[in-house]
């Protein structure tokens, strides 16, 4: 374990580093000076220079590279063009929204897929099965932004149980902030939950087939208690992994989300970044984002090892 | 008979069917404005009804399907043509560096949130749907990749490739005349699903204005401008919406199908 431990930690540095590299590279390329963005058009050339010489972009690209990098070890992310604020403090108070949002969704999804994946396996080849099948397809094709739309318009605008749109603040209490959180959870958690229900489903199946289970069911036990005591455990494995999958997507892909609800959350914080030009918060949000999904494969993968041996060794 | 691939066919069809079908008509210009008639709700002279500026919603969605078929299109083929060469000659080199570096640098491109970078790209480089396609059919790669030299090992251990070695053919002309062929059910059934992941994500960053760029309609593009009516005008968002649930259904759908039809030892085991 403690081998595959290390060669996996090699790797997460290797990607790290890569990923950190594209991404500098990506915003180096990006048109458009901050300074002058910042200045306007009619700013004077010294000016300018001793705005750039402020931000350090004066200086050689591979020490303004390895300074970011070196300052996000240390956990500060620099300062952000715009608002002259520290990016960490901006980042930190934006993951207040994003990631409670991403845990509620993850939350919903599993709530709703496990019963509906475990129901459609007991019942495999019959009505209830089918059923569950096909509304987990469609529950695949919707995108969330539209259903986060349809959403709003029925539980917002018509029956007015929650907000349209924006974020109460954890200050007027936790019950508020949940509220608002709720519609976008709901919208974010139904197409993972579509995907979450067919991978339990699939994967119960595969543990039914197992000689085990005909024992088990052999020695006396019933078909609820075989499948509570041994199919389930079996066939968590594979779901947990999507689940780590999942919440890395979801994190990320709040995103949009977070547009139709003009939630402040990360994915707010980088659009408005983007139309400013304030590329360093841009940069360090998208390493930010990167980072964690990296990181949760990587424990994933950590889990998985651990739980199942035979992985270590194939690796 | 498979009813997934029936009704996911014709669901397809319809779709590459109205997109085509909008080159020579449809029902109103897709850009004329008619400020008289605006936001109107469905009836017999505009079928889905007509947007703030009294554009035909229903010759827009036409229009709008050749925008998403389009991208989805050439994404796929991105995916396909960097991505299937590298499968091929991954499993040719199987264990070798050549492998270890193609596998490793796949790995990397998954680990990678998709959407953060499509919209890293698409922001850095200009909203359009020049780079929405380039942003999408990056992370096809390792998709095609993957599966094509998880579908080329176990062909290398059989006979018939052995029997190609012995005549004295070269790897790449192996992978080409024997491999290819016998892996192309699996492309064709990845191909559709990833086609369906690229009309959501086109959808997607379109949506967030980084996809294609007005007067060209897309259903994302679409779904925008109804956010702000949605309390007044529903219908504005309902029938972009349809389009493409339908057609990423219709697409699922028909993956599915080909999946049982070309192979039916996977009918048990899919999920």
């Amino acid at each position: 374990m403690l081998r595959y431990t290390l060669k996996r930690l090699v790797s997460l540095a290797i990607s790290l580093a890569i990923a950190s590299l594209l991404i500098f590279a990506v915003i180096e390329v990006a048109p458009g000076d901050p300074a002058s963005f910042m200045l306007g058009i009619n700013a004077q050339e010294d000016t300018l220079a001793a705005l750039r010489a402020e931000l350090g972009l004066d200086q050689p690209k591979w020490q303004r590279y390895l300074s970011w990098v070196g300052g996000m070890l240390q956990g500060d992310f620099g300062t952000s063009y715009q608002y002259r604020t520290p990016v960490t403090q901006m980042i930190a108070d934006r993951l207040w929204v994003s990631l409670p949002l991403a845990l509620y969704a993850l939350t919903l999804s599993t709530i709703i897929a496990f019963p509906a994946g475990i129901y459609a396996a007991s019942r495999r080849g019959k009505a209830g099965d089918v059923g569950v099948m096909g509304a987990t397809q469609v529950g695949i094709a919707i995108p969330n932004f539209w259903f986060a739309m349809m959403l709003v318009l029925i539980f917002a605008i018509n029956l007015r149980w929650f907000s349209a749109g924006g974020f109460a603040g954890w200050d007027k209490g936790g019950w508020a902030a949940m509220k608002s959180l709720t519609l976008p959870a709901i919208a974010l958690a139904l197409p993972q939950a579509a995907i979450l229900a067919r991978v339990m489903r699939s994967s119960l199946l595969d543990v039914l087939d197992e000689d085990f289970m005909r024992t088990a069911r052999a020695k006396g036990l019933s078909r609820g208690a075989a499948l509570r005591r041994h199919g389930l455990r079996n066939a968590m494995i594979p779901v947990l992994t999507i689940l780590g999958l999942q919440f890395s997507f979801l994190l990320a892909g709040g995103i949009i989300i977070e547009q139709v609800f003009y939630l402040p959350g990360l994915g707010r914080l980088i659009f408005q970044s983007i139309s400013a030009r304030d590329l360093i918060v841009v940069e360090s949000v998208t390493m930010l984002l990167v980072f964690a999904v990296i990181m949760v494969n990587f424990l994933v993968d950590l889990a998985y090892a651990a739980v199942d041996p035979r992985l270590r060794a194939r690796t | 008979m498979n009813r997934a691939l029936i009704l996911g066919g014709a669901l397809s069809a319809l779709m590459v069917i109205a997109a085509l079908l909008s080159f020579v008509w449809t029902p109103f210009d897709h850009g004329a404005m008619n400020i008289p008639d605006k936001l109107q709700t469905p009836n017999s002279t505009h079928w889905f009804g007509t947007d703030h500026f009294g554009r035909d919603m229903f010759s827009m969605i036409m229009v709008g399907a050749r925008t998403s078929i389009a991208v989805a299109c050439v994404a796929v083929g991105i995916g396909i043509g960097l991505g299937v060469p590298l499968g091929l000659w991954a499993a040719a080199r199987q264990g070798g560096w050549v492998d270890e570096v193609i596998m490793r640098g796949n790995d990397m491109i998954f680990a990678f949130p998709s959407l953060v970078i499509a919209i890293l790209i698409t922001a850095v480089f200009g909203a359009g749907a020049i780079n929405a396609i380039i942003a999408i059919g990056i992370f096809n790669i390792p998709v095609f990749a993957r599966v094509t030299r998880g579908g080329a090992l176990p062909l290398w251990a059989r006979e018939f490739i052995l029997a190609a070695r012995v005549a004295g053919k070269g790897a790449a002309r192996i992978s080409v005349e024997h491999i290819l062929p016998n892996i192309a059910n699996l492309l064709i059934v990845q191909a559709t699903i990833q086609f369906s992941l690229g009309i959501l994500a086109e959808a997607a960053l379109s949506y967030v204005g980084l996809g294609a760029q007005p007067p060209t309609p897309s259903w994302g593009r679409m779904l925008a401008d109804a956010q702000t009516l949605v309390s007044i005008a529903p219908h504005m968002a309902l029938g972009p919406g349809m389009a493409i649930i339908l057609t990423v259904l219709g697409l699922n759908l028909l993956g599915d199908g080909l999946r049982d039809a070309l192979d039916p030892k996977l009918r048990v085991a899919r999920v």
